[in-house]
Formats: structure tokens, C-alpha cells, sequence
């Protein structure tokens, strides 16, 4: 049995209402490469945040050697040999890397340059990476970025390494070499863990695999007995009946087409990768995808705030004619007014769609406040419809004028959906429209997403919790790495198959094209 | 020549004041906070000073230099250290916003150094003008045989010590920022406290530390204005406020780097006075000249952001506040 390199007992971790770890206790093995595997949200960033010294955690114990410690900042962190690369790198752009590399250590030192660089050349060559200490890291790549964050914590010492989805900002070329070099650290005898959802990279890299769901954690399993299937099974779990409806709606009629959609994000990583699919009035289309695989960027390409390469066409069917309106190239306000609504992005609630110091009220004028004639805004029309969504979906809040800042994330959402619904949309595009709710009013606000599906709206819904996408939704659209990974039927898919397509491409694109086409006739049936 | 000498004197003695303004708020904005009340931080700074000195020249009977100097400095630092801290706290631990703190630190600076130097001149009597003739005296002691070189000696001996510790403030100041681990951390703190913050460094006791004695040095600026500028007296005619204002544009045109302040102070002190040496300027047309350390300055911005050089920008942060639980 090898020895416990650190040992979590009982370690619970709350913000807010919202509990990011619950009661997690699990071992990491000294000379392992141990993956913490689990979906968005589950909670593997904030463990490794605690044992980094970014969160503290409400209760719990970690035991690092066997001995108790606390961790209260990254200091006490790195002094107990535990050094974590975040998933947004922490690099100063305009220093060199040799300076990036003493930053917060030896203050008392002198600042000799030339015996950093000697002693990071000295670990490149040791672990194989390659790295001019007098590289600026504005001038670096992304991947650069990413070895020297290693190498930086290599530098101060650390014996433990958690690596935070290293992979996701890495061609599979540069992941291939990070392997090679994790590898080369186990070798010498370093403890790594690494954050992914990326099943194939965990089979390859990890010798054990750390499995948690919604914050708990669940069991940890040997690599070698371990197969795509079963992993996925224990990252998605069973199958909870949730028993959302889902009325059927007979009628359906082309919305929205969309084809040969590539968007590449500012620093020219494509993130959307040949997408098109077909939206219909009268249904839901979940689309699930583990966060960062090209979501947000496809509903603002839709929603006009996003630029698409020329390639692209998303055309815009009207609901009672045949013509089709091509959407690029309009502004957002063009797109809006035909009814294409881009409804809260909570990542994001308050920035993006209300002004958080406004009350309900005012909120409901920043829509509308172009209607009037007069030189003046009218308040009179936006305090009825603030009043009146108030009533209908229960926003608890003391007044129409209270700041909306000052709600809780559930009364937000309802402002923000019940806004938007109040204009009669045709397209309705939702993003983690349940994030950080209570049971309750995520029912509320699928039952208000239904309405809106009998009315004949097409309701596009971005989710992250897999029950609830297979319940309500008509059909389930999967991305992985910005690709189409396939167009499933809401009511035949299994979940398994779902997860395993969030996290690896299929190949089989035969047969892909053929159950989105079957699923397609289905619904437009 | 003559009137050469005389303009070099003059931007000299204008510079300095401009200087330690600069080199003060440089440290503050290299550790993120845009700290505009240095205008009332130099107030605070020269009434400080001058009260001190006031009350130690009147209540002994021969008051020595050295004491006095010392006085001088040391209130001078400690009040505009406070003025510091009043803003550190507002800004760091409040989180409120820095431009309001900074602009309201600049108005409660003037104030309370204006009500202050009013006062000391009503004790001084009621038709006279408060006076630190000793202290004053110490501050403009020029180093003798030097001083006495003809052109060379009146170009570069002919002032007070304040005129030389500024050069070497600002030398010390880019050796700590640029060749230390000290400097280092501070730098990150104002790029990316994120970083600071992973890395292990404290970063709120940083900011305190940059920000408490950058005020401290830009207070110096203060207490030359009063003891040497304007020979130990009090003037409440705003003057100290526009020469702040001054130094926060010049640590822009110094692109944040306290070894360009020295001649970038010098340089608005020429530009500042050169519309005496110009022939033949009306009154209207010499308050065009005075513009030109601003119109310098905008240009100076103008062409750093068009160079899109990324070792002349700004630091990244200035102006955030830090939060570490965001989520």
C-alpha cells in the first residue's frame, strides 16, 4: 500500500445557499497521478482551491503526510509542497518569466537574474520543458503560458501538483507533450493531480481516478479496471425522475437554420467548429456540453453579438410565412426586433441582462425605452409590466424600485425571463436558466418555458444538469470542443450516452448525421 | 545666458516640487491604486511642516538647523502618510471607488491645510505673514564652494538639499521597483492581484505599505513648495493644488518609471516657465504657454497608446479593487 500524500476528511465548502463540496473525504497517494473527474459544477475546482489555499473550508479536516495542517493562503500552501495550476493562469503579462517565477517568494533575497534563469533552465532540462527565461509572457502562447505555471511551481518546490484542466487550452500535440512531462514528474517521485472531464486523457495519463458529482464524492477507482463506460456512469449517475412535463406540441415549424457555423474566440482558438442544426417553433432544444465548449459563443452568434467566419448562414423563418431572413450581418436590435431573444446568461446574470443598482421597473424601460414618442421616457407602461410579471411569477421583492441587485438569484432570474416573455418572442435562447436556484422555482421557470413552447416559440435551452435536459427537452443537441456531437431525441436518449458524447468526439459520423436527421423528421413531424 | 540660467534655476525649483509628487504616486500606482488626492497630500504635507517648525522655532530660543529640518521632514511624512491611510482604507478595505476617494482626499487636503496656514498667520499677527526663518534658511543652504563655479555652479550647485534627495528618491525608487523582490511582488500586486495573491503575497498589506509612504514622499513635495519655493511662508491661493495636478500628469509622460521623472520634471518646469523668457507675450498668449506641460503630457499618451508598447501602458489593475472569494 503506498503511503497517503494527503488525506481529506469530511471537508464541506459552501457560498451562499449553493454547497460546493459536501462532506468530500478521499486520499491521494504519494507518486500517483490521480484525475479528479466529475461534470461542471461538481465541484473538483473549489477541493483543489482549498488544499491551494484560495477557499477555506466551513468544516472538515486535510491531512497532508499524515500530519493535520491548515491551509489559509497559498503561502501555507506552498510551504506544505502544494502547488496548483489554476485554469486561468495567474502570470504577470509584462514581466519575463524568469520573474514570474519569484514572485511572492524569498522577498528578502536578492533579485538575481541571472541565477533564476540558471536554476529554470535547470528544471526545463530535467523535465523536458522548453522555455527562454527572458521571454516576455505577453509574447508567449497560451500552451507557454501553461509550462511555465508548472515550471513556476516546480521552481518553488512543490512535491504535490494539481493541474486544473490543463488540457483545455491545449492542441492535442501540446497535451501529448504536457503527458510526457507529467510523466517525467512522477518519475521523480511528484504527487500530480489533474482537474478534466476528458475521459480518453484520464484513461491515458492517470493511474487512479477520483470520481465527484454535484459536490459529493463518490468513489475512486484504479484506471486500469476502469473503461469509458463505467467512468461516465459514475460521473452522470443514475437517472433521477424528476418528472418535469413536457407537453407535445403538434405543428412544429421551421425557425431557425443554422449551417456551417465556426466562430474562433479573441485569442483565434476556433470555438465553434462547422456547427448547423435546425431550430423548430413549438419545442425545446437542449443543448448540453461540458462549460466552455462553444455554448455562450453559439447563442450570441445567434443573438448578433457574436462574429461568425463568412462561411457561416443562419437564416430566420417568420412564423406565418415560407421566406427565410438571413440573421448575419444584422444588429442585435435588428435580430431583437424580429423576435430572436437572448434570455439570461447567469454566468454573467446582472452584467448582461439587468442593471443590478435598478429597480424592476427601470429594468423593464431598458427594453423598452425607445417606444415612445415623446423627448421623455414614459415610466408609466414599464411599472405595469413590472408589477405585472411580479404578480404573475411571485417575485418576492419589497418594491418595483427596489434594486434588483438586492434580490436573490431566483427573483432575478424570473425578472429577467418574465422581461423577456413579456415581448412575445419567437426564439427564445436561455443559458443555465436554473443555476444556483432552489428546487421550486427552477419548476417555476420550466413551467414558463413550456408556455412559451405551446405557444409555438422555439425555446433553445442551455443546461448543465443532464436529468433535467433528457426531461424537458425535445431534442438534445451535444457540443464537444465546439462540434455538433451529435442531435439526440429527448425522450429516447439515454444519459450515458449523452455524457459520453459531452466528453468525447464520436467518429462515427454516419451514423451521427442519420439519428440527427431521424430526430430532425421526428420533430418536425 | 543669463536669462538661460535663470529658466534652468527656475524649472529646477518647480521640478522638485513636481518630482517627489510624482515619485509618491508612481509607487501607489504601481501597487493598483490611482490615488488623485496627491494635490491634497502635498498640502498636508507643507502645512505639516510648517506648523511643526512654527511651534519649535518659537518656543526655543536658538533653533537649530539640523532639528528643524528633521521636524520638517518627519511631520511632512507622518500627516501625508495619514492622508495615505485614510485613502489606503477607503480604497482597500471599503472598496470604494478611487477616483472619488482620491479627487475627495484632494479637497479635504486643501481645506485643512488652507484653514491651518490661515490660522498661523493670524497668530503670527495680524498684519504679518507667518515666517520660519530658520528652517526656511536650512532648506535653502546651498553646498558653498560649489555653488560659486560661475555657469556650472549656479546651473547645478545653486540649490537646497530637497533638490538632490529628490534625484536620488527617484533613483532608489526604480532600483526597488525594477531590481528587487520587494519591488517585484509590489509590481504584481498592481498588474495582476490574482497572481499576488496565488503566489503567497499579502497583497492588501502591500497597497497599504506602496500607498502610506508614496504619500509620505509626495508630501515632500509640500514641504519643499513652503520652506523652499516660497522661502517659509503660507499662501492660500491654490498653488500647491495645481503644481499636484502637475504631478500626476508627469508620472504619465514618465510613463510610470520614477528615473523619467527627473527629467520629465524639469522638462514641464521649463515648459512651465519658459513664457517669461519669451519676448514680446501678452498676457493672454502667456497662459497658452502654460498649457504646454498638458498639451506634452496628451501627446505623450497618445503616442505610448499608439506605440501599443506593453511596458508603457498603465499597470494593469490600476484603479480595481481586489475581491478574493469572487466567484
Amino acid at each position: 500500500m503506498a503511503e497517503t500524500a494527503i488525506a481529506l476528511k469530511h471537508v464541506t465548502k459552501t457560498f451562499g445557499s449553493v454547497v460546493a463540496n459536501d462532506d468530500v473525504t478521499m486520499e491521494i497517494r504519494k507518486g500517483e497521478i490521480l484525475s479528479l473527474l466529475g461534470e461542471n459544477g461538481s465541484g473538483k475546482t473549489t477541493l483543489m482551491n482549498m488544499l491551494s489555499g484560495i477557499y477555506y473550508p466551513d468544516g472538515g479536516e486535510i491531512f497532508v503526510d499524515g500530519n493535520k495542517v491548515t491551509i489559509r493562503d497559498p503561502k501555507d500552501a506552498y510551504e506544505l509542497g502544494i502547488g496548483m495550476v489554476h485554469q486561468h493562469f495567474k502570470l504577470v503579462d509584462v514581466f519575463t518569466a524568469a520573474e514570474n517565477l519569484v514572485i511572492g517568494i524569498d522577498s528578502h533575497k536578492k533579485l538575481n537574474r541571472k541565477e533564476i534563469a540558471e536554476s529554470m533552465r535547470w528544471i526545463c532540462e530535467k523535465y523536458g520543458f522548453r522555455m527562454d527565461p527572458e521571454k516576455k509572457v505577453y509574447d508567449m502562447s497560451v500552451s507557454e503560458k501553461q509550462t511555465l505555471e508548472i515550471i513556476k511551481v516546480l521552481y518553488r518546490g512543490a512535491r504535490i501538483l494539481i493541474l486544473d484542466e490543463p488540457t483545455a487550452v491545449l492542441t492535442p500535440q501540446e497535451t501529448e507533450k504536457l503527458f510526457a512531462v507529467i510523466r517525467n514528474m512522477k518519475e521523480d517521485g511528484k504527487t500530480v493531480i489533474i482537474i478534466t472531464h476528458k475521459l480518453h486523457e484520464v484513461l491515458s495519463v492517470s493511474d487512479r481516478v477520483a470520481i465527484l458529482r454535484k459536490g459529493a464524492y463518490i468513489d475512486t477507482i484504479e484506471t486500469a479496471k476502469a473503461d469509458e463506460s463505467i467512468l461516465t456512469e459514475m460521473m452522470v449517475g443514475e437517472k433521477v425522475e424528476l418528472n418535469i412535463e413536457r407537453p407535445e406540441v403538434k405543428d412544429k415549424k421551421k425557425r431557425l437554420t443554422i449551417q456551417n457555423l465556426t466562430c474562433y474566440n479573441a485569442e483565434g482558438v476556433k470555438v465553434l467548429d462547422d456547427v448547423s442544426f435546425n431550430v423548430y417553433g413549438g419545442e425545446i432544444l437542449g443543448i448540453a456540453g461540458v462549460s466552455g465548449n462553444g455554448q455562450k459563443e453559439l447563442l450570441e452568434a445567434i443573438a448578433g453579438l457574436q462574429s461568425a467566419a463568412p462561411e457561416a448562414q443562419i437564416d430566420y423563418f417568420l412564423p406565418d410565412a415560407e421566406e427565410k431572413i438571413p440573421l448575419l450581418g444584422k444588429t442585435p436590435r435588428q435580430i431583437r426586433d424580429l423576435g430572436v431573444h437572448l434570455s439570461f446568461v447567469p454566468e454573467d446574470r446582472l452584467g448582461m441582462g439587468l442593471v443590478g443598482t435598478m429597480g424592476m421597473a427601470e429594468n423593464m424601460m431598458l427594453k423598452d425605452y425607445r417606444s415612445g414618442k415623446s423627448f421623455f421616457v414614459g415610466k408609466k407602461h414599464p411599472k405595469e409590466l413590472a408589477e405585472k410579471i411580479r404578480e404573475e411569477l411571485g417575485v418576492v421583492t419589497p418594491g418595483i424600485s427596489t434594486p434588483v441587485r438586492r434580490l436573490s438569484g431566483g427573483n432575478v432570474q424570473k425578472v429577467l425571463v418574465g422581461r423577456e416573455i413579456a415581448e412575445n418572442p419567437t426564439v427564445l435562447m436561455t443559458a443555465y436558466a436554473v443555476r444556483g436556484l432552489d428546487i421550486n422555482t427552477s419548476y417555476t421557470i420550466y413551467h414558463l418555458l413550456n408556455e412559451q413552447k405551446m405557444k409555438g416559440v422555439a425555446v433553445i435551452y442551455v443546461g448543465e444538469d443532464l436529468d433535467v435536459l433528457m426531461e424537458l427537452c425535445d431534442r438534445i443537441l451535444v457540443l464537444c470542443g465546439g462540434k455538433v456531437n451529435g442531435i439526440l431525441d429527448g425522450r429516447t436518449a439515454k444519459k450515458e450516452e449523452v455524457g459520453l458524447r459531452m466528453t468525447k468526439l464520436q467518429n462515427d459520423s454516419a451514423p451521427k448525421k442519420k439519428t440527427a436527421k431521424k430526430s430532425e423528421e421526428g420533430a418536425a413531424k | 545666458m543669463q536669462g538661460f540660467v535663470t529658466l534652468i534655476q527656475a524649472a529646477v525649483f518647480f521640478g522638485t516640487v513636481i518630482m517627489f509628487g510624482c515619485i509618491g504616486e508612481i509607487i501607489a500606482e504601481k501597487a493598483g491604486n490611482l490615488n488623485l488626492g496627491v494635490p491634497g497630500i502635498m498640502y498636508l504635507g507643507g502645512i505639516a511642516s510648517l506648523a511643526a517648525v512654527f511651534i519649535y522655532e518659537g518656543s526655543t530660543e536658538n533653533p537649530s538647523k539640523a532639528v528643524c529640518v528633521l521636524i520638517a521632514l518627519v511631520s511632512a511624512f507622518c500627516a501625508s502618510a495619514l492622508g495615505g491611510l485614510i485613502y489606503a482604507f477607503l480604497t482597500i478595505t471599503l472598496r470604494a471607488n478611487q477616483n472619488v476617494t482620491g479627487l475627495t482626499l484632494t479637497i479635504f487636503g486643501s481645506g485643512v491645510a488652507n484653514f491651518f496656514g490661515g490660522s498661523l498667520n493670524t497668530l503670527a499677527g495680524r498684519f504679518e505673514q507667518i515666517a520660519v526663518p530658520v528652517t526656511s534658511s536650512a532648506f535653502r543652504t546651498t553646498i558653498t564652494p560649489l555653488a560659486d563655479l560661475g555657469i556650472v555652479g549656479k546651473l547645478f550647485f545653486s540649490y537646497g538639499f530637497m533638490v538632490y534627495l529628490a534625484i536620488l528618491c527617484a533613483i532608489i525608487v526604480h532600483r526597488f521597483l525594477m531590481h528587487t523582490r520587494a519591488g517585484l511582488n509590489l509590481r504584481t500586486v498592481g498588474e495582476n492581484p490574482q497572481a499576488a495573491d496565488a503566489a503567497g503575497i499579502n497583497v492588501t498589506k502591500n497597497k497599504y505599505l506602496a500607498i502610506c509612504i508614496g504619500a509620505g514622499i509626495s508630501g515632500f513635495g509640500g514641504v519643499y513648495y513652503v520652506m523652499d519655493y516660497i522661502k517659509g511662508t503660507w499662501a492660500n491661493d491654490g498653488s500647491i493644488e495645481k503644481l499636484g495636478w502637475l504631478a500626476v500628469a508627469l508620472v504619465i509622460f514618465a510613463t510610470w518609471k520614477s528615473i523619467n521623472a527627473i527629467w520629465g520634471a524639469y522638462l514641464f518646469g521649463i515648459l512651465y516657465w519658459m513664457y517669461m523668457y519669451i519676448p514680446g507675450l501678452t498676457r493672454s498668449s502667456q497662459e497658452i504657454f502654460k498649457m504646454l506641460p498638458y498639451v506634452v503630457t496628451i501627446i505623450v499618451l497618445v503616442v505610448s497608446s499608439m506605440k501599443n508598447s506593453r511596458e508603457k501602458q498603465p499597470p494593469a489593475s490600476l484603479g480595481l479593487a481586489y475581491f478574493r472569494e469572487e466567484r
